[in-house]
């Protein structure tokens, strides 16, 4: 009997893609589309162009009847609502910056369909996702980056631990996004040439601050100052919910030289600027640290590279795990403005080692 | 091999309506309104069509339209009786009823819900009360599609008749299942569904006691005594006349049939899994019908694993189907979000077979275990109460 897979569709090309060259290889193909995203209220903008939206999941069903594997429409949105939507504003109103496509691969796709794949009996769940995986001759299981550097998410998916990627597929690690849309119209796929998706799927008109606000708790949203480095009051904010630290526009200051945050105080609402080159930071501390192997990492610290949002470069490190959970990351140079609530993935070469939450920057 | 527990949303196609399908279409069909005698042999296979669905029924061929199916008659009845009773501005109904009654009646004023029970049982003595000399109708179904609660209707139709209202049954889910007879239910309307019996989608009747009641809601022909105008579906009434006319033929047997089989699997279910619960009254219930709640799994999960396994049920209405809102008729009867969620429907038919029980009552507590197991209802996640919370 053929290996059972769950393949979660969003009715992009690349879960598509990823659904076909599967069924291609003889597994038995289940695909789910799962709805996350609440309704979106009435009148507001059509939540075209966004990953989960109605209009794809019909796209994910014609790829299901073409390629002749059951196809179902999950309703995952209560979890989602409390597992990555409910993060998303208490890190916005606690001053970080989340970021919501890891904690739904952790939350969602890797911890409520993982147990919906173990209901439905699938040795594997797949994604579209450019990352690969690989076993050694020990039997340890690796995650690395993707062929197609300019595709690479396995940013993303730093979360996975042993057990996740023993039973994980990713059947577009190996290929270029160009090699995938050709493979989607070979396959006579309606959508081989959709435009990508690029908001977060459940503010599909960008507008994070208004988001935040409309599902803030009573009195949660409070007023503050916004303050340079000497404690000069320069301006009053409607939230610190509306501060990413680096941020540079929207700060409504008149100054003879540009300002970015520099750090943003909850308890206090206070939101501090400055300029350009006091954003940079020594290294930084990260929470909610986890090892895709935990064997690892040598005792006493570990030389990495650092990737502190999804479309950095990277940056030579000192990684030391402190106490369980949490990470200290000296980069070798003087860094960039870290942002917390961002993820900060630890790599070695083309490999993911682990990753967490950013704390706070290390200044000194 | 597949095992297809799902009759209340669609009953595969009889082999006398398939039979009935072939002919026609070896034949030239023609249309019934022609004068020349194709039209004539047209006319007299609609008619024939006509009077075998509304023997099963018990009504006259004059008293019977074909039309698009239940959501049509269910449309005509509702709105062709508000607009002849111009007057009277009140309706009686209830929480429970098919989307095709709840939705027209959205589009109108002064409307009474009333409330079932936990079984499903509208309390006749609320809705007799509710009946007034306000009153234009009385709507309601027969028997409820997804738990298959029957209604007793002695007393409503005595109200709506000394009240002057007109009394219309939705038996879409009833007819062929139980037996239905208009004169006994002294109903003004009544309305058909032929696929929920093993004919094609597309085609279903209103029965109407007077052909006047009613002011008709398409215009254009004089077809169905002027009720409903458009060129009947002679290959849908063809096929929906053989259905009846089989169904007629060996209905107790065939009723004491499924009945027998879905109370054997029942039993065998309530043996195997703990704290499971039938979602309607043992007794006055289609015999076809099983709406249970499976304790700590979500339904959605359950039907489709049962699905990769070759069982396929539902979650009670099928127009539901991805868009998986807990169903308001089991809220209505009381049941919680996370009940609701939990429950499935499976409907025996005509070509259900012993064999078939056997296969489902050896897999669902099979798969129900595993399910509940990977996957189960608990307080945080699943059941959206941080969610709400939030909102």
């Amino acid at each position: 009997m053929s290996r059972r897979v769950l393949v979660a569709m969003s009715g992009g090309v690349d879960s598509s893609v990823a659904a076909a060259l599967l069924c291609e290889q003889g597994y038995d193909v289940v695909g789910v589309a799962m709805r996350l995203a609440p309704d979106a209220p009435p009148n507001t903008a059509k939540r075209r162009g966004t990953c989960c939206s109605h209009d794809d999941f019909e796209d994910a069903r014609r790829v299901s009847e073409r390629m002749g594997f059951p196809f179902y429409v999950v309703d995952l949105r209560a979890d989602f609502g409390a597992r990555v939507i409910g993060n998303f504003v208490s890190e916005y109103l606690a001053g970080r910056t989340p970021n919501p496509c890891v904690m739904c691969n952790r939350e969602i796709k890797f911890d409520r369909l993982w147990s919906r794949a173990n209901a439905l009996k699938a040795d594997f769940i797949a994604t579209g996702h450019y990352a690969r995986i690989s076993r050694d001759a020990a039997g340890r299981y690796h995650l690395l980056r993707a062929i197609d550097s300019s595709k690479d998410q396995s940013y993303f998916l730093f979360t996975l631990g042993q057990t996740e990627l023993s039973r994980t597929l990713f059947p577009l690690g190996d290929m270029t996004k160009t090699e995938v849309r050709a493979r989607a119209r070979a396959l006579g796929l309606a959508n081989a040439d959709k435009p990508e998706s690029q908001e977060i799927c459940f503010v599909p008109d960008g507008d994070y601050a208004r988001f935040v606000e409309r599902l803030a708790p009573e009195g949660a949203i409070r007023e503050g100052w916004i303050t340079d480095d000497d404690g000069n009051t320069l301006a009053g904010h409607a939230g610190i919910h509306r501060f990413t630290v680096g941020q540079r526009r929207g700060l409504g200051i008149a100054s003879g030289e540009p300002l970015y945050v520099r750090e943003i105080r909850p308890d206090s609402g206070e939101v501090v600027v400055g300029r350009r080159d006091g954003l940079n930071s020594r290294g930084l501390i990260a929470r909610d640290v986890e090892l895709v192997d935990p064997t690892t990492l040598e005792a006493g610290g570990s030389d990495v590279e650092v990737k502190i949002r999804y479309r950095h470069p990277g940056l030579p490190a000192r990684l030391t795990l402190s106490s369980p959970g949490t990470a200290e990351v000296r980069f070798v140079s003087d860094g960039p403005a870290v942002t917390p609530g961002q993820a900060c993935v630890f790599y070695r070469g083309d490999e993911v080692v682990g990753g967490g939450f950013i704390e706070r920057a290390l200044r000194e | 091999m597949s095992t297809y527990l799902d009759h209340n949303a669609g009953s595969p196609l009889r082999p006398e309506a398939k039979a009935a399908i072939a002919r026609l279409l070896e034949d030239h069909g023609g249309n019934p309104s022609s004068v020349h005698r194709t039209g004539q042999s047209a006319r007299r296979m609609l008619e024939a069509a006509r009077a075998e669905v509304a023997a099963l029924i018990g009504a006259d061929a004059r008293q019977l339209i074909f039309t698009s199916g239940g959501t049509e008659s269910n449309n005509l009845a509702i709105f062709g009786a508000t607009r002849a009773l111009p007057l009277r501005r009140k309706i009686v109904s209830s929480s429970i009823e098919h989307s095709s009654i709840l939705a027209p009646l959205n589009a109108l004023e002064n409307v009474v819900k009333v409330a079932p029970d936990r079984e499903g049982r509208l309390p006749p003595d609320e809705i007799v009360a509710a009946i007034d000399a306000e009153t234009a109708l009385v709507s309601f179904a027969l028997a409820n599609s997804e738990v298959g609660t029957i209604q007793d209707v002695t007393a409503i139709a005595d109200a709506a008749s000394r009240a002057g209202a007109i009394f219309h049954l939705d038996a879409a889910q009833a007819v062929g299942r139980i037996p239905v007879n208009v004169t006994e239910l002294r109903c003004d309307l009544m309305t058909l569904s032929a696929h929920k019996l093993g004919a094609p989608a597309g085609i279903g009747a209103l029965y109407l006691r007077d052909p006047s009641t009613l002011t008709p809601m398409l215009l254009g022909g004089p077809q169905e005594s002027g009720l409903r105008a458009g060129t009947p579906n002679l290959l849908g009434a063809v096929a929906f006349g053989a259905a009846a006319a089989a169904i007629a033929e060996h209905f107790h047997e065939e009723a004491l049939r499924v009945s027998t089989l879905a109370n054997e699997l029942l039993a065998d279910l309530f043996d195997a899994i703990p704290r499971l619960r039938l979602n309607a009254p043992i007794r006055d219930r289609l015999p076809n019908t099983l709406n249970l709640t499976f304790p700590g799994v979500l339904g959605e999960s359950l039907l489709i694993a049962l699905d990769l396994e070759g069982i396929q049920v539902s979650m009670g209405s099928a127009c539901a189907a991805g868009a998986v809102e807990p169903s308001h008729v089991l809220l209505a009867m009381g049941l919680t979000h996370d009940e609701a969620r939990s429950s499935l429907r499976l409907s025996l038919g005509w070509n259900t077979t012993r064999n078939d029980i056997a296969r489902a009552a050896n897999i669902i507590p099979r798969v129900w275990r595993r399910v509940s197991e990977a996957e189960p209802l608990t307080d945080s996640g699943t059941t959206g109460k941080h969610w709400e919370n939030l909102r």
